[in-house]
């Protein structure tokens, strides 16, 4: 009987079927090679039987409806996303955002270390003295199609300015929407503020 | 076995005899001159001339060492002075492991790590560990200022000592064993870093001196991770030192470099050190500025970010920068400058080091005029319609000029080089107007009627470096000071450190060194050439005469009388001999030398004078004439890089490239061959000059033969073979005694007018510089 199935199964394979993996689980030897006269001598009686009897029983069938019938029963795992959403670390880098400190006072000092460390090379500044003579940017750019986020560039932050905040969902319908300036990055960095400073205090430890 | 090794000719009397080769000459001093001479007691005063090393040190050090060590180990005073121990570094102190020239019985034997050298008498430690090739990290010695020692972090051992010495202010002995890897050296070193980052702010990510920073780079090596220090760090009141230097003090570690270097290089006495201790500041006593041409270079002295330069703050960080060696245009010095851009802008320029022309230093405006290139540029051709320039395409332009200069008598053109034309472009300007049968040309600087038949008459013939060597010099209607600050400052060291006499005949200028006004007229000239005024006196019982004559006076109506009377004082005071040309004739522009090089002066059958037959002028940069001096119905080409006063007069308008932009030939007053390298593209549809003339020539029927770089530079070849010959300097050979012409005209009693009226604005990148518009209006008329 098996080498009956066996033999069916590779005439499937030669109509185009595509079982050839699990004939292949059956046998030990190669699906397209016949097995030779000590194999099927050499065969375990005991292990034959076995598997005569499940197959006679159908019991695989009834331990597959039983897991079925297991997790229909079971909580579910899948989420509703876009009203629901999984957990996210700490850690997580997603959207970059410029942060202010609770004056309202930026706190990019014009550094460039994250220009600098930046592998993607997605990070442009320019910088000049402000008004009132402290060091300011007065150009923040990243190129979000660029960016790899590896989150070199919060690392580098002396003051905690840049950093790469929870929000993942930022698609845009065009390349010239993700070419991030800083006055994007302050608005995320305003809107995303509370989230972004709790990480920041719950990470504070490992860093 | 005798330690000779190599040779660093200093600057030295150069031989001027018929060949015209550049060879040192043997002179007494010649044998003597490596390292450490002027310590083993070298006689006579021209070892005083070469002595740099001054007063500075003397007192307690020199008399302290003297009884410690012995008589011989160094005299300060007449004859010889630690001076040559300055002087070794300077001039003839090798780099980092390189090895120095002396004879054997002026050296010692010192073993450093290990290692035997043998370095110079006089040596300090730090020098000797060089010469082995251990680097030892200091932040007040530089060895362009006196020894300070203050810094402490130079710290070495030394067998038999029980502390660790200051290796920049312990001479080196005979037979010492300096360590400097020791874990005492390192103990050492790390308390030094930690008292002196006690009351730095770290606050490097605001610095500008981040990522090229002295202190920052050995914190790195001796600072620790964290701090013992919990009280409250110090902070200190910013100074105003003017528009160019921006000072955060507390940032300072008191090494002293900035005021060592305003008194002894600058020559201004307007930093100094105010509170002991914690309480110690750098200062300027009162509020005041510190008013000097090479104040700039505090920012490059400063070993951390206490003085950095204000224009650029904030604007660029040490890495992004990409650097093109190039070569100031600013005056007729030459200085050697490495161009620092970041994309289509230039960022900041600073000095080369070049010991020849501008040692480390240069002027504050060819250092901060470089805001000047992003302004007023020229960046399409323009043509004027309606008395309105408008844009026009380039082919449509070179053959509107082309069909105006073809219309014109070749005795009614005009060409004018500018003060910033390279020679390349100089060379096509002059072939094409020859071509067309004009030879009335000149460049900016020289009057109309120069002559450049004989090289050492408009040369400094004495060099640059050369003229530290002089014991007396006579200015002539010459501000050295605004015309060429470093000139001025290399004339600073023969008065500090052999006791240079300077006379000035001319208008009165603050020198920043000791000197005799002696009047400002023609009569003292006169009198000095008759030999009566006392200063002719001084002159003639000089060893090594100069006189300074500006390029001013060939603005006068009586310049040959005056130029004559000068050449009557060369001769009587032997200024002109064999081994010494002290005759020196000081240009004001960059591209004055390589134009009377390549004979930019009108022909012999050009018409002098009267400006009013002009029908087609020629204006390539040259902005001096204003429009009033070009006649009304005369056409007029302003080819050049920016929008400046003749340029408003252009009929039409040919937008060049500035020296940042090409790779230009030009030529220093001293004779010395130099190029510019491109360090940023050319803006909007700009071109290279040469290449514009060219494109000219060929639309006007007179096509020139040369279609490239080197092509231009072959014919350079052919007329000024000197042109070609890039980093030398090609002296001049002066006219024998016998064969001066007579005097022509007489000497007319107007006093000396200024050439330059203000030193921060004298061409057209500097008048469209905003920081120089800062600078005139600080420092007033500097």
């Amino acid at each position: 009987m098996l080498r009956v199935a066996s033999r069916r199964l590779l005439q499937a394979e030669s109509a185009g079927f595509r079982w050839v993996a699990a004939s292949r689980d059956f046998h030990s030897t190669p699906a397209s090679a016949a097995p030779t006269p000590e194999a099927r001598e050499q065969k375990d009686w005991s292990a034959v039987l076995d598997k005569s009897m499940n197959t006679l029983f159908l019991t695989e069938l009834f331990r597959g409806m039983n897991l079925a019938l297991k997790h229909f029963f079971d909580k579910k795992v899948t989420i509703n996303y876009p009203f629901e959403k999984g957990p996210l670390s700490p850690r997580f880098r997603g959207e970059h955002a410029l942060r202010r400190y609770a004056t309202g006072e930026e706190r990019c000092i014009a550094c460039k270390l994250c220009e600098a460390v930046c592998p993607a090379q997605a990070i442009t500044i320019e910088a000049e003295a402000r008004e009132d003579g402290s060091r300011r940017t007065t150009r923040y750019d990243i190129d979000m199609t660029k960016c790899i986020y590896c989150g070199f560039c919060q690392e580098a932050c002396p003051v905690d300015a840049i950093v790469e905040g929870p929000n993942f969902e930022f698609v845009t319908e065009t390349h010239e929407e993700l070419l991030y300036d800083k006055e994007k990055l302050l608005q995320n960095g305003d809107r995303w503020e509370t989230e972004i400073a709790e990480n920041l205090r719950t990470e504070g430890l490992y860093r | 076995m005798a330690p000779r090794c190599r040779r660093y000719p200093l600057p030295l009397p150069r031989s001027s005899t018929g060949s015209g080769s550049r060879r040192f000459i043997s002179s007494p001093v010649d044998s003597s001159v490596a390292a450490g001479s002027g310590v083993a007691g070298a006689k006579g005063s021209t070892s005083k001339a070469l002595n740099s090393g001054v007063a500075w040190y003397a007192g307690i050090r020199g008399k302290l060492y003297e009884r410690k060590y012995g008589s011989d180990f160094y005299k300060w005073g007449s004859g010889a002075s630690l001076g040559g121990v300055r002087h070794a570094r300077v001039a003839s102190m090798p780099a980092v492991g390189a090895k120095f020239d002396a004879k054997p019985e002026d050296c010692i034997e010192v073993s450093v790590d290990g290692k035997d050298v043998t370095v110079a008498k006089g040596m300090t430690v730090l020098q000797a560990c060089e010469v082995a090739g251990v680097d030892i990290p200091r932040f007040c010695y530089h060895p362009r200022l006196s020894i300070a020692g203050n810094c402490r972090m130079c710290l070495v051992e030394v067998e038999k000592t029980p502390k660790p010495v200051a290796s920049c202010a312990m001479p080196a002995l005979p037979g010492m064993k300096i360590k400097t890897t020791t874990p005492l050296v390192k103990k050492a070193r790390e308390g030094v870093m930690e008292f002196l980052l006690i009351n730095h702010p770290l606050d490097c990510p605001i610095c500008d001196q981040g990522g090229e920073c002295d202190l920052q780079d050995q914190s790195m090596v001796y600072g620790s991770d964290r701090g013992r220090f919990i009280e409250a760090k110090r902070s200190v009141t910013d100074k105003n030192l003017g528009p160019l230097v921006k000072t955060v003090m507390t940032r300072c570690i008191q090494c002293t470099r900035c005021v060592r270097f305003a008194s002894e290089i600058a020559g201004v006495q307007d930093l100094g050190v105010l509170g002991r201790g914690g309480a110690e500041e750098i200062g300027t006593y009162v509020e005041k500025l510190m008013v000097s041409e090479l104040s700039g270079n505090v920012i490059d002295i400063c070993p951390v970010g206490a003085l950095t330069s204000k224009p650029s703050a904030f604007t660029v960080r040490s890495w992004e920068l990409k650097s093109t060696e190039s070569v100031d245009v600013s005056d007729a010095i030459g200085a050697n400058i490495r161009v620092d851009s970041r994309g289509p802008e230039v960022m900041r320029v600073i000095p080369r080091l070049n010991e020849e022309v501008n040692e480390e230093w240069i002027s504050d405006k060819a250092r901060f005029a470089y805001d000047g290139l992003k302004r007023q540029r020229l960046n399409e051709p323009l043509i004027r319609r309606e008395g309105q320039l408008e844009p026009i395409s380039w082919p449509q332009a070179l053959k509107t000029v082309a069909e105006a200069a073809l219309k014109v008598n070749p005795d009614e053109m005009a060409a004018i080089a500018g003060k910033l034309s390279d020679a390349e472009s100089m060379m096509a300007l002059k072939d094409f107007m020859n071509r067309l049968g004009c030879e009335r040309l000149w460049v900016e600087g020289n009057s109309e009627d120069t002559v450049a038949d004989l090289r050492s008459n408009y040369l400094v013939n004495s060099t640059i470096a050369g003229l530290e060597n002089t014991d007396a010099c006579l200015l002539v209607g010459t501000e050295l000071r605004i015309e060429a600050p470093l000139l001025n400052h290399r004339l600073r060291k023969a008065v500090r450190n052999s006791r240079a006499k300077v006379g000035v005949i001319g208008p009165e200028t603050e020198l920043h060194l000791k000197a005799e006004h002696l009047g400002n007229s023609t009569d003292i000239l006169a009198s000095i050439a008759e030999g009566k005024h006392p200063f002719a006196q001084t002159l003639s019982s000089a060893k090594f005469p100069t006189i300074i004559v500006g390029s001013g006076v060939l603005q006068r109506s009586d310049k040959e009388a005056v130029l004559a009377a000068v050449q009557t004082i060369a001769h009587k005071a032997n200024v002109i001999r064999e081994d010494w040309n002290g005759y020196n004739f000081l240009l004001l522009n960059a591209a004055q030398a390589a134009g009377l090089d390549l004979g930019f002066v009108p022909g012999s059958r050009a018409p002098v004078g009267d400006k009013k037959s002009i029908k087609f002028l020629y204006l390539l940069g040259a902005d001096d004439l204003t429009p009033e001096d070009i006649p009304a119905d005369a056409f007029v080409v302003y080819q050049g890089h920016h929008g400046d006063r003749s340029a408003y007069r252009a009929d039409v308008i040919l937008p060049g490239v500035a020296y940042t932009e090409k790779e230009g030939t030009y030529e220093n007053t001293e004779g010395r061959t130099q190029q510019t390298s491109p360090a940023v593209p050319t803006v909007g549809d700009a071109r290279d000059d040469w290449k514009i003339i060219r494109a000219l020539s060929e639309i006007a029927g007179v096509k020139l033969p040369y279609d490239t770089l080197n092509g231009v530079r072959a014919r350079m070849l052919a007329v000024a073979p000197n042109l070609f010959r890039v980093d030398e300097l090609e002296p001049a050979t002066p006219l024998p005694k016998e064969s001066l012409p007579e005097t022509k005209g007489k000497l007319d009693s107007s006093p000396f007018k200024r050439a330059v009226e203000n030193f921060y604005m004298t061409d057209p990148i500097s008048r469209a510089s905003k920081t120089m518009a800062q600078c005139t209006a600080a420092y007033g008329r500097s």
